[in-house]
């Protein structure tokens, strides 16, 4: 067990290294092109010549390459070259915005999707099972700006009941919560239902159920003590893996809603040109979609001890 | 024993033809109504998408009247059959113009992503050792990204343009694609006709190209379906975000984007595009969910 995790520590250190070797190699390979971003296109070359030797842009690369990777083990990225302030503080309110929207997401997603797996997976083909799983595959297939479109159609133009934008300009409201969290929830339910249906399907057709429910327990008890512990195991890595497929939906439905989050953030900075955010904004993300990985495997082997990886 | 002998220019059974053999494809396809159903979703919008320049419509980008509603009648006599949008375009030729470019970018990319996968699979899985440590950690480097935000960081550098976007899209799927053709190519190499081909002292490479990439070919058709429809989703939604096909062009994705904000008094601008792009994509989840019902049958 220790063995295995230290193993994928070291894999997932590996990767994060690859991935910030890409992405400096990316943005900062090309020294006169940062210039150039930091300074504004009417900046002379002189200009730029004294700003890099300021900067220690004249270093070889693979020293500015280390410097770059100290900085940002620090938290020191830079500064944005839209907003002028601090990439570290800029990212962190706007992580600590997407956390409230992704905690709202998986308090609501969780239980709504488990529930619906675990009654559609209690009798495969009845007539719950069709509607659930039909109804699953219908929201999945939706892009999220689609299903966007037409909730802010219907709740916003239509029936004025909830504002159209999320900006929070106003302090928090809860109001402005409710389209953005709607429509991650359509979007996503619809994967860790069908999982957990399938999942559940698989145990209700196994040896000790069936058992079980010749003894004469009550249908309600076997559901809840015996089938429902070996169902859960398997979506248990499907929600910790829907981070990873969470961080694509939040950037689209932030820039949607215009939630000031980490991913309006992210396209914002893709769009305007600003490298410093873009490198922190995508080290962020890859490191939350690896440490899932790294989570998803341990709770896998944890929670079914029949599976070990050597 | 004059009998078992089998002369040379005795023919074996002739195969099927390839139309024979596509027709039969059809008549599997009927068995399940949800591939069908999807079936004819795409098909609609392949033929709208091939008569674009033979339908009697406006220039997707020529500038008219602006917020004209769904049957309003077009300066020129004609009709706008489903408005103008808020620069005065009309919306049926964007839509169908648009179709045609999603459709055409979509399919190339997926092509693109499809060639670098397999290559990429069939060298990991049949040459095995260090090669397919090397292009597995390189694979899994890239699926540490997520899908967008790879999309959003090759955008960035490169500059949106379609390229631009076949680049994103090969990046994003060529290991998914790698890991599906190397898990084939593994099963696959433990064959008698793999040691045949060995035996007679064929080269590596055409193992890999003539031996055991048609072999895996099944699933992958499955997988090529469900990856055409992400692919567009992927290229809808870098349009949507502003970092897809550059304008003026028409492009679902950039079409929602402008409606969304103008929605509240020009609610058809943003609803056709939206039930077009959701009409497309749910026609392919049902495709792949039908495909993958027949392939899992038998």
């Amino acid at each position: 067990m220790i063995v295995l995790a230290a193993k994928r520590l070291v894999a997932m250190l590996l990767i994060m290294l690859v991935v910030s070797f890409i992405l400096f190699s990316l943005f900062e390979a090309d020294k006169m092109a940062v210039a150039g971003k930091v300074l504004g296109p009417y900046s002379s070359v002189e200009q730029r010549e004294i700003w890099l030797s300021q900067n220690g842009y004249n270093e070889p690369f693979f020293t500015r390459y280390t410097q770059w990777i100290g900085g940002a083990l620090h938290g020191n990225f830079g500064d944005s070259l839209q907003y002028k302030v601090p990439v570290s503080e800029l990212l962190t309110d706007r992580l600590k915005n997407t956390g409230i929207l992704a905690l709202v997401f998986f308090l609501i997603m969780i239980p709504l999707s488990l529930t619906l797996g675990v009654l559609a997976g209690m009798k495969e083909g009845s007539w719950m099972d069709r509607v659930i799983s039909v109804f699953s595959v219908l929201t999945t297939s939706i892009p999220e700006f689609v299903t966007a479109t037409f909730l802010t159609g219907l709740f916003v133009y239509t029936w004025h009941l909830l504002p159209g934008t999320s900006s929070m300009t106003g302090g928090f409201s809860w109001k402005e919560m409710i389209l953005p969290v709607a429509v991650l929830v359509i979007y996503d339910f619809g994967y860790v239902t069908r999982m957990t249906r399938a999942s559940m399907a698989e145990v209700m057709t196994s040896q000790y159920i069936r058992t079980a429910v010749l003894k004469g327990l009550p249908y309600k008890r076997v559901i809840m003590r015996h089938a429902l512990r070996n169902a859960l195991i398997a979506p248990f890595t499907v929600i910790v893996l829907q981070l990873n497929w969470l961080l694509s939906g939040l950037v689209v439905v932030e820039v949607f809603f215009a939630y000031k989050g980490f991913g309006y953030l992210l396209v914002d900075a893709a769009l305007f040109g600003d490298i410093y955010v873009i490198e922190a904004c995508v080290m962020v993300a890859v490191f939350v979609a690896v440490f899932s990985q790294f989570i998803s495997d341990i709770g896998y082997t944890l929670l079914n001890p029949r599976i070990r990886f050597s | 024993m004059t009998d078992s002998v089998k002369f040379d220019n005795e023919l074996p059974a002739k195969r099927e033809s390839r139309v024979k053999r596509f027709f039969k494809v059809l008549a599997l396809m009927r068995e399940s109504p949800v591939g069908m159903i999807g079936l004819l979703i795409i098909l609609f919008w392949v033929v709208m998408a091939i008569l674009a320049p033979f339908l009697p419509l406006y220039d997707p980008n020529a500038i008219m009247a602006p917020f004209q509603k769904i049957g309003a009648h077009a300066p020129d006599g004609g009709t706008f059959w489903l408005g103008t949008d808020h620069k005065g375009r009309d919306i049926l030729s964007r839509i169908i113009w648009g179709a045609q470019k999603v459709l055409v970018w979509a399919t190339f990319a997926t092509f693109v992503a499809y060639v670098v996968g397999m290559m990429m699979g069939v060298l990991a899985g049949y040459k095995g050792g260090w090669a397919d440590e090397i292009v597995s950690f390189i694979a899994n480097i890239f699926l540490s990204f997520p899908f967008i935000i790879l999309c959003i960081i090759i955008v960035a550098t490169l500059g949106a343009s379609g390229w631009t976007v076949v680049v994103a899209v090969t990046f994003a799927s060529a290991p998914q694609i790698m890991r599906i053709v190397r898990g084939l190519v593994l099963d696959l190499k433990t064959r008698d006709y793999i040691f045949a081909a060995q035996t007679r002292g064929e080269t590596p490479w055409y193992i890999m190209l003539v031996e055991l990439l048609p072999n895996a070919r099944g699933p992958l058709i499955v997988d090529a379906c469900l990856r055409l429809g992400y692919t567009v989703v992927a290229i809808a939604t870098l349009g949507f975000l502003g970092l897809g096909l550059p304008p003026p062009d028409p492009d679902w994705g950039l079409m929602l984007k402008e409606a969304v904000p103008l929605g509240a008094f020009a609610g058809h601008t943003m609803y056709l595009p939206a039930a077009a792009l959701a009409s497309l994509i749910l026609g392919f989840n049902l495709l792949a969910d039908g495909l993958r019902e027949i392939s899992l049958r038998d």
